[in-house]
Order: C-alpha cells, then structure tokens, then sequence
C-alpha cells in the first residue's frame, strides 16, 4: 500500500529541540506519525510533545525501539547527524529536511551511504508521506489522500500543486516522496522510482523533475528499461537562463548548456512518459494512464 | 560565489602555485606605475567575471609605457558586456610554449569531485569538453581519502603532459585539489597553466568558485566575496532581503514560495503568452513583513507592468501572505502595477477573506492567476 513509510516506521527526530523540530514533531504527531523519540546530545531525558529525547540516535533506536530518522538539524552540522543515523543499528531510513548543508559534507555522506543498506531521503527537501498513515517530514498533510500513485519530486511546493490537481480530481497518493533539491542526495529519481516499481498498490507514478544536472535523464531511461508502472513527468525551469541558480542550488543550467528542461522532457518523451506543460496537465495524463 | 582573479591568484600563490608577478590597480596611474616596475612586456586584464573577456576587450597586451596608459584608459571604467569594470589585474605577460588545463570540480552525478588535466590549455574547456571529450583526462576522487598522489600522476600522464613537466603539473593539481577540498571549492581552475622554454609552469589565470552554503566555515573567503560581490542594484537588494531572486527580461513580475513552483510559475506566464521579469522565491514560513519586501522589490524593477503572486501554504500561511499584501498596498494611493493573487493550502480561505480586493485581483488556481497577470501586462503594454 506504500513505500518507504507505512504503520510499522517509528521516528526518531534529531533536533528535536529546536523551534523547527519542535513545531514539525507536532505536527507529525498530529497527522498519526508514530514519533517514539527524539536524539539531541546534551538533551537526553528531556521531553518534547510529549517524546522522550535520547542523547544519541543509537540511543533511541536501542531503548524506544525507532527504525527512522528525521534530520532538523541546523546545516552546520546536519551532515555529522546523517552519519550518525546512518551509523545506527537499526535505523534504515534517514530523512534530511535540512536546506544549504556544504556539497562537500554531502559528498561524504554520499560516499557513506554507498557502504549501507539504509535509505536516505534528501537534504533540503519536504520529506515522506504515505498519506492517511505517516509523515515524515514537513508535508501538509490536509493536501494529501490515500490513494494509487505515487509521486517523487525534488520540490516541495511543486510537491504540494500537483498533488492538490490530483486529490481535486479524487486521485489519492499511495506515497509521496521529495527527495530534495540539493546538487547530490541520497534517494535519486531511480532510487524512488525502483521503490514505486516494486510497491503493488502503486498503478501509476507521478515524476517532477526540475533544470539542473542529468538524474531526469537517467531515470527516463531506467523507466524505459525496467518499468511497467507507467509514469507521467513535469518538468520545472523551462524558461531559466544558463547560469543561474532558480532557488535551490542544484536548479541550475550549466554554461554550456546541460541540465536544460528541454533535455529532461525529450529524455522523458522519448521513453513513453507523457510530460504536462502545466500541473493540471499532469493530472489529465495520470487520469489517463490509471 | 566566486572569487576575481586577482584574489584566486593571492590565495593560489600563498598556497605555492607559481603565478606570474602582478599589482592590482584601480586608476590608470596606479595601472601605469604597476606596468613600470613588473617591465614590459605586460598584460592588463579587467576584473569582472565575464567569459570571453580578451575577445571583449577586456584583456590588453602592451609593450611601453604609452600603450600601458592607453590601455588602462580604454578598459578602467568600461561596460564589459554589462558590467563596470573598476579594477584591473597588471601582470607580466609570461612566454609560453604550451598551455595546458588543470581543474578541480564536483561531479554531481558520481557525488564525488573529479580532477581534469588537458593539452587544450587556453581555451573554453567547456568547448573542448563538447567537441573532443576524450582530449580531457579525468580522475575521480574518493572524499573519503583525498587524492593519492598516483592519481594526481596518473590524470596528469594520460592526459598526455610531457614527461620533462609531469612532476610538476602533479604538484599543481595536489595543492589545487587541497585549496578545493580546505576551502570548500566547488570549481577551481587554472586555465591556462603555462609552460615556458624552461619547463616552468606558471598558472596565468585563476578560477575559485566557493560554495556559498560554506560561506559560514570560510570567514576570509566570505570577506573576499564581499569586494567581489557584483550585480545589477535589484540583485544586490534581493540578497539584503535574503530572497532567492534573479532578474530576467519580461515584464510579469513573479513571487512565489519554493523553488520549484516559481520556476513552474515563470513557464506558465511563458506558456500563456507572457514574459516573465523575474524569479522570487519568498521561502517558507514568509510573515507579512517578508510579503511586504517582496512587493517592494518587483515594483521597484521599472520593466516590470504586472505582478503575479502564487504561494501553496505548507509552513507559509496565507493568512499571513494576505496580511503582508493588504499592508504593502495600502500605502498607496494608487496601485503603481496590477496585482494578481492566488493562494493555497494552509489557511488560504482565511487568506482570501482577509486580502482587500478593492487592491488586488483573487485568482483561484494557478492556470488562472497566471493567465489574468498575462493579461494585465498586455494591457499595460498596449
């Protein structure tokens, strides 16, 4: 009925003391987002909402039994709280919220990634919602209903349009899944796509897609190879100018030239995926393919 | 954010690499002096960040005194494909027999960085990375362990460098990739590094591009990006507010909250018809003071005849946005541009309660909203 998030995800929140993590914990624990702990070293013993909160990560997945985090941490040290989930026994989903941690500590962490099983989602991104049951993250939940397609997107807000064109039109979500809009993160286009392939009670996917580097093309022609979910595609940036960063600091053309919108939605054509011109679009295509 | 060349060469030099002796001047007589005491034959080089800048006039070689003062008359002060050119680097002008290409760079695909050594010094490597990809040798590096020095040997031979100048281009690369990675690089270059009838290698330009979210680690960077800091007056004051923000052509103003509905909105106002004048991205969370900013920035951009808001609340509230609205516009007398809003998500029926529509136009979806502010700005422009 999902990916990634379903009954049995139970949350540990790093930063859980901060004003971010704060306010996002309740509102998790409000959507019905099963939140056993939260890991702040110095903080342990304390409570938030309610939580308990551990020292370490390890901690928490040891005593409260949680098997995923949710990074709040400020990007100074998000990447050292990434390792640290990833690190702990037990924790096999790790969701960075965190915007503008240093691409060099995300290249460690990447590297990190490489020698585990354990998924990271993000940084700088919404989260995970598998609507009705959890989030993970800072989704508004009202927006979203249960439902049969999934979505994967590197924005948020974009997120949150197209999903509004879809639950309008009595099309739920079976999860959704914004892997961020930073140069290099851990769950890509591919990763959340293979997730979708294997998931039953997904008939259909949704991909948003934004300007900047070559993961679109990619997972065009992984949907090209490996897919029998069909898929429909929205691609953001179209009329950026080369050179300039749309926002998020992977957003961005390349002086010479790739990373373009055209690019990604010949790439996404040419494999079978229909590409909207507008949000409302997509949702006539996912109509059409359900 | 990326450095001028004259403050890449400081920090290259200080870290080792030879770079050719040099003054910065401001006037044309501190250009002149700097020419007297390097000796001729020197180069005057512009510092603006403009590719192709000899093409544009930007570069000058001169060989006497005369010519160094016609030079820095003809470039101090000049509108170098848009920017104002108040500084210039006067370098002695090195005698090479080769030019060779050295750079450090993240490759997101592999999400780790990647060393590039090529015989095609001295051109657009991005040309040369199209048209002859395999004269660029490439060598990833694992973050975990840093370059070995076999690696920085090994891009350096396959590329092709001769024998006699390997060791020493290996050299360059090793304290190059070290500036990257203690620095917080996101691309350094040389280009061209150049070999004399010596066999010295001396970098004859410098590029450090420094990753603006590790600014906060890099204090004397972050300094240094100050004084480079350049830009027209509306991009200055976008980052004053914080706004993500880039100036484009059109006329149809454009503020949103999150990166990629706003670039979605900008295709839209292209997709019907119009022009879009600008991306301004408010974030999340935005109060009415933050609104209030936003406003005031497009309307302070003169090509701009009509305005488009568009904000999905998740941590934005559109009680708040409406509120930052009603305040921005009601200093007014008259509206100075149409004002065209659409609201969604939390609390936005609360949102378009609150928004005065004697002052803005309640558009109810995205398609909608865009195509109203289209509309607007025809009729400004007819």
């Amino acid at each position: 009925m999902s990916v990634l998030v379903d009954e049995d995800t139970r949350v540990v929140v790093q930063g859980i003391t901060g004003g971010e993590g704060k306010f996002h914990t309740e509102q998790m624990l409000e959507y019905g987002t099963n939140v056993v702990a939260g890991a702040v070293p110095g903080k342990g013993g304390q409570e938030v909402a309610g939580v308990p909160v551990f020292d370490t990560v390890q901690g928490a997945a040891r005593e409260a039994d949680a098997n995923a985090a949710v990074v709040f941490v400020p990007p100074a040290f998000a990447a050292d709280a990434c390792f640290e989930a990833l690190d702990a026994k037990g924790i096999d989903l790790v969701v960075a919220i965190t915007e503008g941690i240093p691409t060099q500590d995300m290249s460690r962490v990447y590297r990190k990634l490489q020698e585990t099983d354990t998924h990271l989602v993000g940084p700088n991104c919404p989260g995970v919602i598998t609507p009705g049951v959890a989030k993970l993250g800072i989704l508004p939940g009202n927006i979203f209903s249960s439902g049969n397609v999934g979505l994967v997107s590197r924005s948020g807000t974009l997120t949150y349009q197209v999903v509004d064109n879809l639950t309008n039109r009595g099309i739920g979500q079976s999860t959704a899944i914004g892997i961020g809009g930073d140069p290099i993160i851990g769950t890509d286009f591919i990763g959340a796509l293979e997730q979708f392939e294997a998931d039953p009670d997904t008939h259909a996917v949704v991909m948003c897609g934004e300007i900047g580097g070559e993961d679109e093309e990619e997972a065009a022609r992984y949907i090209g190879e490996h897919m029998d979910t069909p898929v429909a595609g929205f691609i953001a940036g179209r009329t950026a100018p080369p050179g300039k960063r749309m926002g998020h600091a992977g957003a961005i053309v390349s002086g010479s030239g790739t990373g373009t919108a055209q690019s990604k939605i010949t790439a996404l054509e040419d494999n079978g995926v229909p590409v909207g011109d507008t949000p409302e679009e997509v949702a006539d295509h996912v109509e059409d393919l359900l | 954010m990326r450095l001028h060349e004259y403050q890449a060469k400081q920090v290259f030099a200080d870290a080792g690499i030879p770079t050719p002796a040099s003054q910065l001047a401001e006037t044309v007589d501190e250009a002149v002096d700097a020419a007297e005491e390097i000796g001729y034959p020197v180069a005057i080089k512009a510092q603006v960040h403009v590719g192709g800048r000899g093409k544009a006039g930007g570069i000058k070689l001169v060989e006497s005194k005369e010519e160094a003062r016609e030079a820095a008359e003809d470039i101090i002060g000049m509108d170098l494909k848009g920017y104002h050119v108040s500084k210039v680097l006067v370098e002695e002008a090195v005698d090479f027999v080769n030019e060779l290409y050295v750079g450090v760079t993240m490759d997101r695909n592999e999400g780790r960085p990647v060393a590039m050594v090529s015989t095609k010094g001295g051109v657009n490597i991005e040309e040369v990375a199209e048209e002859d990809p395999d004269a660029i040798a490439r060598e990833h590096i694992d973050p975990a362990f840093g370059m070995h020095p076999f690696q920085a040997r090994k891009v350096v031979y396959e590329a092709g460098v001769d024998r006699e100048v390997a060791n020493d281009v290996a050299s360059v690369l090793t304290t190059l990739y070290q500036l990257w990675d203690d620095r917080d690089g996101a691309d350094t270059e040389i280009n061209p590094l150049m070999i004399t009838a010596d066999n010295e290698v001396i970098a004859a330009d410098a590029v450090m591009n420094i990753d603006g979210d590790a600014l906060f680690r890099q204090p004397e960077i972050a300094e240094m990006g100050e004084e480079a800091a350049e830009g027209d007056e509306l991009e200055q004051k976008a980052d004053e507010y914080g706004f993500d923000y880039v100036r484009l052509d059109g006329n149809v103003g454009i503020i949103g909250n999150g990166a990629g509905l706003v670039m979605t909105t900008l295709d839209l106002v292209d997709y019907y018809g119009g022009e879009p004048a600008n991306f301004l991205d408010v974030g999340g969370g935005a109060k009415a003071d933050r609104i209030a900013n936003a406003l005031d920035m497009v309307f302070s951009d003169e090509n701009v005849d009509s305005v488009v808001f568009n904000i999905f609340g998740g941590i934005t509230r559109g009680d708040e946005v409406a509120n930052g609205i009603n305040q921005a516009l009601e200093q007014f007398d008259e509206i100075p541009k149409p004002v065209t809003v659409r609201l969604a998500g939390t609390n936005a029926e609360e949102g378009m309660e609150i928004l005065n529509e004697d002052l803005v136009t309640v558009e109810h979806t995205l398609e909608d909203a865009v195509q109203r502010a289209v509309e607007y700005a025809k009729e400004v422009e007819a």
